[in-house]
């Protein structure tokens, strides 16, 4: 008779064929640092806890928002306010008291993946953003670990299994591989700008734990030289075969020296210049009389029509990608850029003044997201 | 005929996920034609794949092929 009591918790899954004690033990004897507790940190850090990870890393340096619960489902309305990974710790520990926690809440960084990537087993990003995204690749890559990607657009997910070494000593392909050059920030809209149906990251979320799972116990065939792609609208799959790419075009750090010295956050065009953005109140008493150029594209809502229209705004519609095209609408005039957040319109205005725009132009702090926080605009 | 599927942002700019297309002869040219038809992919990053496989470099492409554009995502 099996006197191993602890591993009750796990009956259900030590009974499947394949798995068994020996599968369980790999994961209690594993370690996995999963970047980001967001929409897909969640569901990852709950169900790799469930099944007796032994050590989990978590990282993240964000606090809970209202607007995270439709998605994040570790928080809760009390935990507003609060610091994610200290609700995390507290949920995962009542969760299952046999793994073992780690948490950071500093931003993630470069020197991060450095000290601490070794340590781990398996990296697991779930971070919202290029910057990071490129980042945790190349250290993967450059520190030989296994990277379970996963990110997510609107009503679409991708999973990813990178770096895996092979049964030739050679690693599979990495993000790289597929987009070698990072996109500007601004060029693909994240959560915050396009909107994500809460139920999505909790797919994608959950095949990033399965891959992980997989990876850990050897059950099954990981998502390695694959990327997965899933709708939830038609609930389509579709898997692309991927292949390494010879060349190093897009700049991947061939060392840890260089690593360090890339600037991620720049080429993501994180790092534009804020000294043009005002903030609601300061907009409201100074430059209503500017022209307010909504750079977003038709479909993004609520529409500012009727706010305009109540406000006694001028209202220019020009989505950003016709905004070099349309210049000659904009370059006399003073000008409010407005965007779903408050980042593309820092873009916007950084483009404009490299087009020596004869006037001036500013971005609007949190865009039209803040003016709905401010109740100034609805969301119906 | 071959098969055209979009994924995420791109749709946006195409307005629909598949698409027909008269055979062309190799992804170079399809994906001349795509960019004479919307400019506005041109500033768009996206992979192709060809039958489910992604591509590197020209791919001949045969009546019935299956082209799949596929951008990055970031959110999380």
């Amino acid at each position: 008779m099996n006197t191993s009591l602890p591993y009750d918790r796990y009956q259900r899954q030590l009974i499947l064929k394949g798995f068994g004690v020996a599968a369980q033990d790999k994961l209690r004897g594993s370690k996995v640092l999963v970047i980001g507790a967001g929409g897909l940190g969640c569901p990852i850090l709950n169900y790799l806890t469930a099944a007796g990870v032994g050590h989990l890393g978590v990282a993240d340096h964000d606090k809970v928002s209202l607007s995270n619960l439709h998605r994040q489902i570790l928080f809760d309305t009390n935990d507003i306010g609060k610091y994610k990974v200290d609700v995390v710790k507290g949920k995962l520990n009542a969760l299952n008291p046999e793994v073992e926690i780690q948490t950071w809440r500093d931003q993630w960084t470069k020197q991060h993946c450095i000290d601490y990537f070794l340590e781990f087993d398996v990296i697991v990003d779930a971070t919202d953003n290029f910057s990071s995204r490129y980042m945790i690749n190349d250290a993967s890559v450059l520190l030989q670990k296994p990277l379970v990607f996963g990110a997510v657009s609107q009503y679409e997910g991708q999973v990813a299994v990178f770096n895996v070494k092979q049964d030739d000593g050679s690693f599979s392909v990495s993000y790289r591989d597929i987009f070698p050059v990072p996109p500007q920030d601004a060029e693909v809209l994240n959560c915050s700008e396009a909107g994500v149906l809460g139920v999505l990251p909790g797919v994608i979320g959950s095949m990033q734990a399965s891959e992980v799972i997989k990876l850990i116990t050897g059950i099954g065939n990981p998502l390695v030289n694959k990327l997965w792609n899933y709708n939830v609208l038609n609930q389509s799959v579709c898997i692309m075969d991927l292949v390494p790419r010879k060349d190093n075009s897009g700049g991947m750090p061939l060392n840890l020296d260089q690593f360090l010295d890339t600037p991620y956050d720049v080429q993501c065009g994180l790092n534009v210049d804020h000294q043009n953005e005002i903030n609601p109140d300061t907009w409201k008493e100074s430059y209503m009389g500017n022209f307010l150029v909504d750079i977003r594209e038709p479909y993004e809502q609520p529409r500012l029509n009727s706010l305009a229209e109540s406000m006694n705004l001028k209202l220019i519609e020009i989505p950003l990608s016709e905004l070099e095209s349309r210049f000659a609408e904009v370059c006399d005039k003073n000008l409010v850029l407005v965007c779903q957040a408050g980042k593309r319109s820092l873009h916007a205005v950084d483009l404009l003044s490299r087009m020596n725009i004869n006037s001036v132009a500013y971005s609007l702090k949190g865009g039209v997201n803040g003016l709905v926080d401010l109740k100034w605009l609805s969301n119906e | 005929m071959i098969e055209l599927l979009f994924f995420g942002q791109l749709t946006d700019v195409t307005g629909t996920s598949t698409m027909e297309w008269d055979s062309v002869q190799d992804t170079d040219e399809l994906l001349k034609q795509l960019l004479y038809k919307y400019p506005q992919l041109s500033k768009m990053k996206f992979v192709i794949a060809v039958n489910n496989k992604m591509t590197t470099e020209t791919m001949p492409l045969n009546p019935g092929s299956k082209i799949a554009f596929m951008p990055p995502f970031s959110g999380g």
